[in-house]
């Protein structure tokens, strides 16, 4: 088998005494897509924040490609093109949706100073195609709707030509035409070659867009399946009774 | 409702003329606020003035003078440099209460350099003198400022504690360096920043040519502006907005450079550079009202008619100026300003986008010292001494200004205009009222009421645009 893309060994976190997650191990190669379901509070958002670099993990170790990846800040992370839609949709109100595009990023003129008009034609090119009908470019991002906040967050992820993707529940504000547009959006990355980390409550998306399909409850794995060889509800058992299916055991 | 002769968009017909002016010129309708207000506060001193005691202002009183206009700026220069820097640290979330002490200890430090240290060594006068004072004014500032930040990002003290602590520190370390006494005088040429001396008059002539420059400048950003956008296919102003902009700005510049052209020298100090210079004084006909001097026989007097020099810009007021454009430029097109505001608006986004927020505070912290190295300079080379008390009150005066200027304590907003305009606003007051003679204790009283009531006008505006 080749080498894996992404590979956290024995993840550990606790906030003050409550391990969030716990000697937690998966891995993730080119071109897959691994679902992470659980129960809210089951740790899946912080696992994935250990590897995008907002949390220091307590012990465990990070390999990309097969090296040790020393990630202790979101600047690590983005070096070794690991960008990430956050639940929470990290946006900085008052800017507008062009410069939440590039916050980090900026494009600037040949005198160092920010390119405004040349963020904004990008912009608008890359949400052309992703959400058509967006036209606020200019506005603060305070003022747009929760739709449109999350088709900000993820084409800040898609600009820059990520390797890895984690989409922490990036359809949770969408209507259901951008969330057909998320799936076809997954399908293409997927073509390219990426691999992503997806989280997702809706059992029934996690069967048709993902490879295989992590379960956590509790801060510990339950078990890795390839979602082809398990039924929705044997998922939804994993979930509940955090025990892995007999057949796939 | 009367219709407009030439017209054709039909819908737009109808709004008001001042809507349609906003919308062509996408000018700040705050800023426009903040300036009428300016103008009222003042018109309204000026007329009040004017019937206590009728004078030559615009209004028969004596505050729309060039005289007082001129001094008006020259005294706000240093609090409207200090409060750009603060529009940053309170768009960060941050707050600095340590910089009137700060500024006391800077320009302390500046005048010991100069008096006890370098000028019994190196010689009273010599050129190196205001130079390592400036720069040792500007370096210890922008120490200060770092170690405020240091503290603030790195050991996680709040801010308010760590400049709070600074607040009585610093004004500490200034008493000791001083030894408790007015450290004087200045150097000679250390002393052209603070506007006291014709050699920080910029005079008639050169305050044209800046001008006009400025004034090419406005027309050359706003041409460019255009430029840049047309590239990129966006959506343009109507010419007639441009142009209108461009007329407003001018017709600013040029306004303020008539009235401060037309403030003359004061009497003593026309004498005495005529006498220095050996320039003839006209003989004349004497006139306690007039500004110019000539001869009445052995005597030199006040007459109208005569040898007369006029002020022009102070240099205090270009530092100020140009901190005020430099700022903008920072805040608005730098990817630093850019950080400064994203931190300001969602502190954990811009952390997740990959900007590191401690190296930011502590940045922004060091620039806070580093305009307050300016002040301190400033206000030393004005006062032509320093002293332990000279920047007492200064950070609340600062804070004020940032503040009625619309910088939001909530984090995330704040403009640099409106900070120097804020600036302004409260030198207006508090002038006005000295003007009427008011005693101390009631300026403090008007103040403190002004600075509440413009932050209520203020989100009162900002629930209303929403
Ligand atoms: N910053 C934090 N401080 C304290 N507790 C946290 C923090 N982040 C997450 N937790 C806790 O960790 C557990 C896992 O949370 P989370 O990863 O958000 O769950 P999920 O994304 O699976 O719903 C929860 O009990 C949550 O309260
Ligand atoms: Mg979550």
């Amino acid at each position: 088998m080749s080498t894996p893309l992404v590979e956290l060994r024995n993840m550990s976190i606790s906030f003050g005494g409550i391990k969030a997650v716990d000697d937690v191990s998966i891995d993730l190669f080119p071109g897959e897509v691994v679902g992470l379901l659980g129960h809210n509070g089951a740790g899946k958002s912080t696992l994935i924040k250990i590897l995008s670099g907002a949390y220091r993990r307590d012990r465990g170790h990070i390999f990309i490609n097969g090296e040790e990846a020393h990630i202790s800040n979101p600047r690590d992370a983005k070096n070794f093109g690991i960008e990430t839609i956050y639940q929470t949709l990290a946006l900085a109100d008052n800017v507008d949706a062009a410069a939440n595009l590039y916050l980090g990023r900026e494009l600037r003129t040949r005198w160092g100073t920010l390119d405004d008009a040349a963020m904004e034609a990008e912009a608008r090119k890359v949400m052309g195609r992703l959400n058509p009908n967006f036209k606020r470019f200019k506005e603060p991002a305070k003022s747009l709707s929760g739709g449109q906040r999350q088709s900000v967050a993820i084409a800040r992820a898609v600009l820059f030509n990520a390797k890895i993707l984690i989409m922490d529940e990036p359809t949770a504000a969408l209507g259901p035409q951008e969330t057909q547009m998320v799936a076809e959006l997954i399908h293409e990355l997927k073509r390219q070659g990426l691999g992503i980390f997806l989280i997702d409550h809706d059992i029934h998306a996690v069967k048709a867009l993902c490879d295989r399909a992590a379960v956590m409850k509790n801060g510990q794995l339950v078990g890795v399946v390839k979602v082809d060889d398990v039924t929705e509800d044997d998922l939804l058992g994993m979930i509940i009774l955090g025990k892995q299916p007999d057949k796939a055991a | 409702m009367s219709k407009q002769g030439v017209s054709n968009a039909a819908p737009e017909s109808r709004d008001s003329l001042l809507k349609r002016f906003i919308a062509a010129t996408e000018i700040d309708t705050r800023m426009l606020g903040m300036v009428a207000a300016l103008f009222a506060v003042w018109c309204a001193f000026d007329i009040y003035s004017g019937i206590l005691r009728p004078n030559t202002g615009l209004f028969g009183g004596a505050f729309l003078t060039p005289r007082n206009l001129w001094t008006l700026l020259v005294q706000t220069s240093s609090i409207a440099v200090m409060s750009t820097g603060m529009v940053l640290i309170i768009v960060m979330r941050h707050i600095d209460l340590s910089i009137g002490s700060m500024l006391s200890l800077v320009a302390v430090a500046g005048a010991v350099l100069q008096v006890f240290i370098l000028g019994p060594s190196i010689g009273v006068g010599h050129p190196v003198i205001w130079i390592a004072a400036i720069l040792a004014c500007l370096a210890l500032g922008t120490f200060i400022g770092a170690l405020n930040g240091f503290l603030t990002a790195y050991a996680q003290i709040p801010a308010f504690i760590v400049t709070l602590g600074g607040l009585i520190a610093y004004s500490g370390v200034a008493f000791l360096l001083a030894k408790g006494v007015t450290v004087a005088p200045m150097d000679k040429t250390f002393k052209i920043i603070g506007g006291g001396v014709p050699a920080s008059w910029l005079g008639p002539f050169w305050s044209w040519a800046l001008a006009i420059v400025v004034c090419v400048l406005i027309f050359l950003g706003i041409v460019g502006g255009r430029r840049q956008r047309q590239r990129f296919g966006f959506k343009l102003r109507p010419v007639w907005g441009e142009a209108t902009l461009i007329a407003i700005g001018s017709a600013a510049v040029l306004g303020a450079t008539a009235v401060l052209t037309s403030y003359p020298w004061p009497f003593g100090l026309i004498k005495q550079y005529a006498e220095e210079n050996n320039i003839p004084i006209p003989a004349g006909v004497e006139n306690p009202d007039g500004d110019a001097i000539c001869m009445v026989g052995e005597k030199v007097v006040r007459c109208t008619e005569g040898l007369i020099y006029y002020t022009g810009f102070a240099v205090p007021v270009l530092i100020a100026l140009g901190v005020g454009v430099v700022m903008t430029f920072i805040a608005t097109r730098t990817r630093f300003g850019r950080y400064v505001y994203a931190i300001g608006g969602n502190p954990e986004a811009a952390d997740l986008a990959g900007i590191d927020t401690k190296k930011m505070t502590v940045k922004v912290f060091a620039l806070m010292g580093f305009l307050v190295g300016i002040s301190a300079v400033i206000a030393s080379a004005r006062l032509d001494a320093a002293t332990n008390a000279l920047g007492q009150l200064n950070e609340l005066f600062v804070i004020a200004a940032a503040v009625i200027g619309g910088t939001s304590l909530a984090g995330g907003i704040g403009t640099i205009y409106g900070a120097i305009l804020g600036a302004l606003m409260m030198q207006s007051i508090q002038s006005g009222m000295a003007l009427l003679n008011l005693p101390a204790a009631f300026q403090n009283i008007v103040v403190g009421t002004v600075l509440v009531f413009a932050v209520y006008v203020d989100q009162f505006y900002r629930r209303r645009v929403k």
